[in-house]
C-alpha cells in the first residue's frame, strides 16, 4: 500500500478583533492557504493558556500558529509579551514531553494582515512537513 | 480528553447550515456536512438552509427553538462579524439566552478560502461545525455587560462627507471634533464650478456646510491636524491628534494678502489648481477657500519675515506643532479619494503638452472667464477619452468610478455654455449615466456633443502629427470606421483612486480592498461599519461615488455612530473573568498583570483568593496564563470549551469520504442531462464553440483559429451564448490581450478533480 502523504494540521489561534479580521479578509479576496488550518478565536491572544496549547498538540496536531495582535490590540499594547511568556512556558513544557518547540509559531497579524496570513500558513506548513507527524514525537514518549 | 463530559449543559443543540446562495454551497457540500453532524451527540435538529439570515430561516428558527425546546443554536455561515447580532435577537425572539449561541464560520474560512479544494473545504467545514456544538453544549447562561460610552465623535476629513456627518452628529446631541490635514476645508468638491443637479459651484456646497457648522456650539474643527496615535476601545476612544500651525493667528485683510504674496519670494505650482497656476508659501486655495485666514507652506517657506512685516501681529512664523488628545466613543472616516493621475505617456500624458485632465479641465474653465485657453492658445476642438484609470481588464482598478462619465459630459455642456464655437468629441467604451444623469447626455447629445466608442483593448491613439494634435480610433458604432479627429485638446476622463491614507490606516487598522478603497463589514448589510467596532466610513474614502451618493452614506455613518454612542452605554460581551476558589491560593500574579484593576485580593470563607471586580473586567483574559493554579478562567473561554473545540478540531472526521463524491456526481450527472438538453438546440457552430471550450478557456480569435471560422461570426455567436449563459467572461485576457471565455457547466473540471481524488 502507498505511503499517505503526510498533510500537518495548524491550529491557529486569532484575537476576535485583529487578527481573525485579517483571516477573514484572506478568505474574502479568495487568498488560498492549506485547508489543514483551524482557526479558535479568543478575545486576546494573551489569554491564551500555555496547557490549551499542549493539550492541541498532544491531540495530534502539529503545530500551533498564534495570530498575536501585536501593538493593535484593543486592550493592551503589550499582550504580544504575554503571550511570549506563555509560548516560552509552553516550550519548557514541550521539552519534557519530547515535543519539537518549533511546533508553536507566534507573529503579529494585524486586521488587515490578509497576506502575510496566508505566507505564514504555507511557511509554517512547509516547516511542519520537514519537522514530520507529531504521532512521531509522541510515540517516542 | 479534557473538553470534559462532566461540564456538559446543554442537551438540545440546534444546527444550521448556510448555503449562502452558493457562496458557501458551491465549494462545501452541505448536505454532507448535515448528515455527519446529524447523528453528533447532542444534536437535536439539523437544517440546511438557502440564506439563513432571511427573514423565512428566522421565522422558522424561532418556531423550532420553541417547539424543539432548543437549548443552544449553531448556526454555520458567514463571518460572526456579519450576523452575530442577528442570530442573537433570533435566539432573544425565541426566549433563548442570546448567548447560548455560536456561529461558525465556514464562508470566509472555509468555503472561499478553500474554493481551490472543495472536498478538503467540506472537511475542515464539518470539523469547525462539530466544535462549535461542543462548545454550544458547554455554554453557560451568560448575562451581557453594560459599558458607559462618550458621546464625542472624532470626524476625519471635512470635505462634505465629514462636514455633513458632523452637522448630522451635532444635531442628534455629540460633541463633534472634526478634523482636517488641510488648512482649508472642502476637499474635492472645492475645486469644482457648477456641479450637476442643480446650479450650485462646488465652492457654495462647501460654503453652505461650512456656516452651518459655525452655528453649531458643539462642532470644533480643526484644520492642519491628522490623527496620530489611537488607544482604548469603541465607547471611549483615546485619540492623540497632532496639530499643524498656520502661522497666521490673526484676521488678514485681502489687501494685505495680496500685499504679502506679491512680496512673498517662494513660487511653486499650485496642487489646488492641479498645477495650471503658481502659488506663494503664504497662500490660500481660492478667494473662497474657507476658513477664510490664509496659511504659511513652512515646507517651502524660507522664513524671510516680509509677509509678517505687512500683516503687522497676524503672522507668526514661529508657532510650534501641538498634540491635542480628545476621548470620543466612536470615529467617522471621510477622507474622500484621490483623482487617479495617468501614467507619463498614457494617451500622451506628460509628454503632449494638450493633453490635460478632467480635474485640470474643471479649474481650466474656473480659471478662464471668456475665452478657453490653453498654453496661449484658444481652444475650439476638444476630445475626451473616458475611463481612463477606471474599468481597466485587471490590476487594482477594474471597478467603474461611476461620477466620471456625468462629470465628463457637464464639463461638455459647461463648456459649450461659457464658450462659444467649442465642438466636443467623446471617446467612450459605453456611458454609463446611470439614474437621473441619463438627462445629461440626452442634452449633450441633442446640442451636438459627438459620442464615439471604441473597443476594450482597442484604445484610441493620442499621436502629434505635423505638429497637430490627432486622435484616432476605430468607432464600433460605424463599423469600426477609423476616424481620426484634430483636436485642440485631450482631456483624459480620469476616475477615482483611494486616497493614500498610510499614516491613518496604520493607526485606526481599517481594512482594505483589493482596490485600495476603505472595506465596509457587508456591502449590503452593514455598508458603513468596519470591523473594527466604533468605526465607521462615509464618502468616497468606501468606494468611488459622486455628490448625492457621498453625503447619502455619510450620513448613514453618522446615524450609526449616534446609535452607538448616544444612550450612555453600550453593551459588552459578558466574558468576565471567573475565580476557582478552591485551586486559588493567592499568589498576586493576576492582579499585577490586570492593568484594569479588575482582580483585587479577596477574602472567601477565610480563605484569601483573588476577586474580580466585574465592572472593571474587559474580558481580555490576561490574567489566565498567569495563574500557576490554573484557577482562572474567562466565560465564553473555558477550558472545557476549548479543549473540546481542540478535540474536535484534532479528530479525524468519521464521515464518507466517497459518499461525498457520489453526491456530487450524482448532481453532475444531473447537471449533465440538463446540459445536454440546453446545448441540443443550439446550431452547430455554436455546438462547435461549446466543444472548443471544453478543454480551457479561450479567447475569440483562439475559438475561431480551432473550428476554422470568421472571428466576426465567432463574435456574435459567442456573444449569444454568453447572453443566454452557456459560456461566461473568465475576467482574465491572455498574451496576446484578448478576453477568454469559459463554459458555465463545470462538468469538466468536476470530473478531473474527482478522478484525482478518487
Amino acid at each position: 500500500m502507498a505511503d499517505v502523504q503526510f498533510v500537518p494540521k495548524i491550529l491557529v489561534f486569532s484575537s476576535e478583533r485583529i487578527s481573525d479580521p485579517a483571516i477573514d479578509l484572506a478568505g474574502l479576496l479568495k487568498k488560498h492557504y492549506p485547508p489543514s488550518v483551524y482557526n479558535i478565536t479568543v478575545p486576546c491572544t494573551s489569554s491564551i493558556k500555555p496547557r490549551w496549547i499542549l493539550h492541541a498538540l498532544k491531540r495530534g496536531i502539529d503545530g500551533v500558529f498564534i495570530a498575536s495582535d501585536g501593538t493593535d490590540c484593543a486592550y493592551r499594547s503589550d499582550c504580544s509579551d504575554i503571550t511570549s511568556v506563555t509560548i516560552k512556558s509552553a516550550q519548557e513544557a514541550m521539552k519534557i514531553e519530547g515535543i519539537n518547540v518549533a511546533r508553536i509559531k507566534m507573529a503579529a497579524i494585524c486586521s488587515v494582515c490578509a497576506d502575510p496570513f496566508v505566507s505564514h500558513m504555507k511557511a509554517f506548513m512547509n516547516s511542519l512537513t520537514e519537522m514530520g507527524s507529531i504521532q512521531n514525537e509522541l510515540r517516542t514518549e | 480528553m479534557n473538553g470534559t463530559k462532566e461540564d456538559i449543559r446543554k442537551h438540545r443543540v440546534g444546527v444550521y447550515i448556510c448555503h449562502c446562495g452558493g457562496n458557501i454551497s458551491d465549494y462545501v457540500n452541505v448536505e454532507a456536512v448535515k448528515n455527519v453532524i446529524n447523528d453528533h451527540p447532542g444534536v437535536s435538529l439539523v437544517k440546511t438552509t438557502m440564506f439563513t439570515c432571511s427573514d423565512a430561516s428566522q421565522i422558522s428558527m424561532v418556531e423550532d427553538i420553541k417547539e424543539k425546546n432548543l437549548d443552544a443554536i449553531v448556526v454555520a455561515s458567514c463571518s460572526p462579524k456579519l450576523h452575530l447580532m442577528t442570530f442573537r435577537d433570533v435566539a432573544r425572539r425565541a426566549g433563548l439566552n442570546p448567548y447560548n449561541y455560536i456561529q461558525v464560520n465556514i464562508r470566509e474560512q472555509s468555503s472561499w478560502a478553500h474554493s481551490d479544494k472543495p472536498a478538503e473545504a467540506t472537511r475542515k467545514a464539518i470539523k469547525l461545525v462539530i466544535a462549535g456544538i461542543e462548545k454550544a453544549r458547554r455554554f453557560r447562561d451568560l448575562k451581557s455587560i453594560e459599558m458607559e460610552t462618550v458621546n464625542t465623535s472624532v470626524v476625519v476629513g471635512a470635505g462634505i462627507s465629514g462636514m455633513r456627518a458632523s452637522i448630522e452628529l451635532a444635531d442628534m446631541g455629540t460633541q463633534v471634533y472634526l478634523i482636517e490635514r488641510d488648512h482649508f476645508i472642502g476637499g474635492h468638491v472645492a475645486q469644482l464650478g457648477k456641479v450637476f443637479q442643480g446650479n450650485s459651484t462646488g465652492n457654495e456646497i462647501v460654503g453652505k456646510l461650512f456656516r452651518e457648522i459655525k452655528k453649531r456650539s458643539n462642532i470644533t474643527l480643526f484644520t492642519g491636524t491628522q490623527i496620530a496615535g489611537m488607544k482604548g476601545n469603541v465607547g471611549n476612544f483615546e485619540i492623540v491628534i497632532n496639530v499643524e500651525p498656520r502661522y497666521v493667528k490673526g484676521d488678514v485683510s485681502e489687501k494685505e494678502f495680496m500685499d504679502s504674496i506679491n512680496v512673498c519670494p517662494v513660487s511653486l505650482p499650485d496642487e489646488f489648481n492641479f498645477g495650471l497656476t503658481e502659488r506663494k508659501a503664504l497662500y490660500k486655495h481660492n478667494q473662497n477657500s474657507l476658513p477664510g485666514r490664509p496659511a504659511v507652506d513652512m515646507s517651502v517657506c524660507n522664513r524671510c519675515g516680509k509677509c509678517a512685516d505687512i500683516c503687522i501681529g497676524s503672522i507668526d512664523l514661529d508657532q510650534k506643532p501641538e498634540k491635542i488628545s480628545v476621548n470620543a466613543g466612536a470615529i467617522l472616516v471621510n477622507t474622500g479619494y484621490d483623482a487617479y493621475e495617468p501614467m507619463k505617456s498614457e494617451f500622451g500624458y506628460g509628454e503632449i503638452k494638450e493633453v490635460i485632465t478632467l480635474q485640470q479641465l474643471e479649474r481650466l474653465i474656473e480659471l478662464n472667464p471668456d475665452d478657453l485657453v490653453w498654453k496661449n492658445r484658444k481652444i475650439r476642438n476638444i476630445a475626451f477619452i473616458y475611463c481612463v484609470g477606471s474599468r481597466q481588464p485587471s490590476g487594482e482598478r477594474t471597478y467603474c468610478s461611476r461620477y466620471c462619465c456625468t462629470a465628463a459630459i457637464h464639463a461638455s455642456l459647461k463648456l459649450c455654455d461659457k464658450y462659444s464655437d467649442i465642438k466636443t468629441f467623446h471617446l467612450h467604451k459605453g456611458i454609463r449615466t446611470y439614474g437621473k444623469q441619463e438627462v445629461l447626455y440626452d442634452e449633450a447629445s441633442r446640442k451636438g456633443n459627438i459620442f464615439l466608442q471604441f473597443e476594450e483593448g482597442k484604445n484610441p491613439v493620442v499621436q502629434m502629427s505635423n505638429e497637430k494634435l490627432e486622435v484616432r480610433l476605430n468607432d464600433i458604432l460605424t463599423e469600426n470606421m477609423e476616424i481620426v479627429i484634430n483636436s485642440d485638446l485631450v482631456v483624459l476622463v480620469t476616475g477615482m483612486v483611494a486616497r493614500n491614507n498610510d499614516s491613518l490606516k496604520q493607526v485606526l487598522k481599517i481594512p482594505q480592498g483589493s482596490d485600495k478603497f476603505f472595506n465596509e463589514i457587508h456591502p449590503k448589510l452593514r455598508p458603513v461599519e468596519t470591523v473594527m467596532d466604533g468605526i465607521f466610513i462615509g464618502g468616497a474614502c468606501q468606494s468611488p461615488r459622486n455628490i448625492t451618493e457621498t453625503m447619502t452614506s455619510s450620513l448613514a455613518a453618522a446615524a450609526k455612530a449616534s446609535s452607538l454612542i448616544s444612550k450612555g452605554t453600550i453593551t459588552l460581551e459578558p466574558n468576565l473573568a471567573i475565580i476557582d476558589k478552591e485551586k486559588c491560593t493567592w499568589c498576586g500574579k493576576c492582579e499585577e498583570i490586570c492593568t484594569f484593576g479588575a482582580v483585587v485580593k479577596a477574602l472567601s470563607e477565610g480563605k484569601t483568593i483573588a476577586g474580580i471586580v466585574n465592572a472593571a473586567c474587559k474580558g481580555c483574559g490576561a490574567c489566565l496564563p498567569s495563574c500557576h493554579e490554573d484557577a482562572i478562567e474567562l466565560l465564553g473561554y473555558t477550558n472545557s470549551e476549548i479543549e473540546s473545540m481542540i478535540d474536535a478540531i484534532s479528530e479525524e472526521v468519521v464521515f464518507k469520504e466517497q459518499n461525498v463524491a457520489d453526491e456530487q456526481k450524482s448532481g453532475i450527472k444531473k447537471q449533465d442531462a440538463e446540459w445536454d438538453l440546453k446545448v441540443e438546440k443550439l446550431d452547430d457552430n455554436s455546438k462547435k464553440i461549446l466543444k472548443a471550450l471544453e478543454t480551457e478557456p479561450k479567447s475569440i480569435p483562439e475559438i475561431a483559429a480551432e473550428i476554422s471560422l470568421p472571428s466576426k461570426e465567432v463574435t456574435y455567436l459567442l456573444m449569444s451564448l454568453r447572453k443566454y449563459g452557456y459560456v461566461s467572461d473568465t475576467n482574465f485576457i491572455n498574451e496576446d490581450e484578448y478576453y477568454t471565455y469559459a463554459l458555465n457547466h463545470s462538468v469538466v473540471h468536476q470530473e478531473l478533480l474527482y478522478a484525482k481524488n478518487d
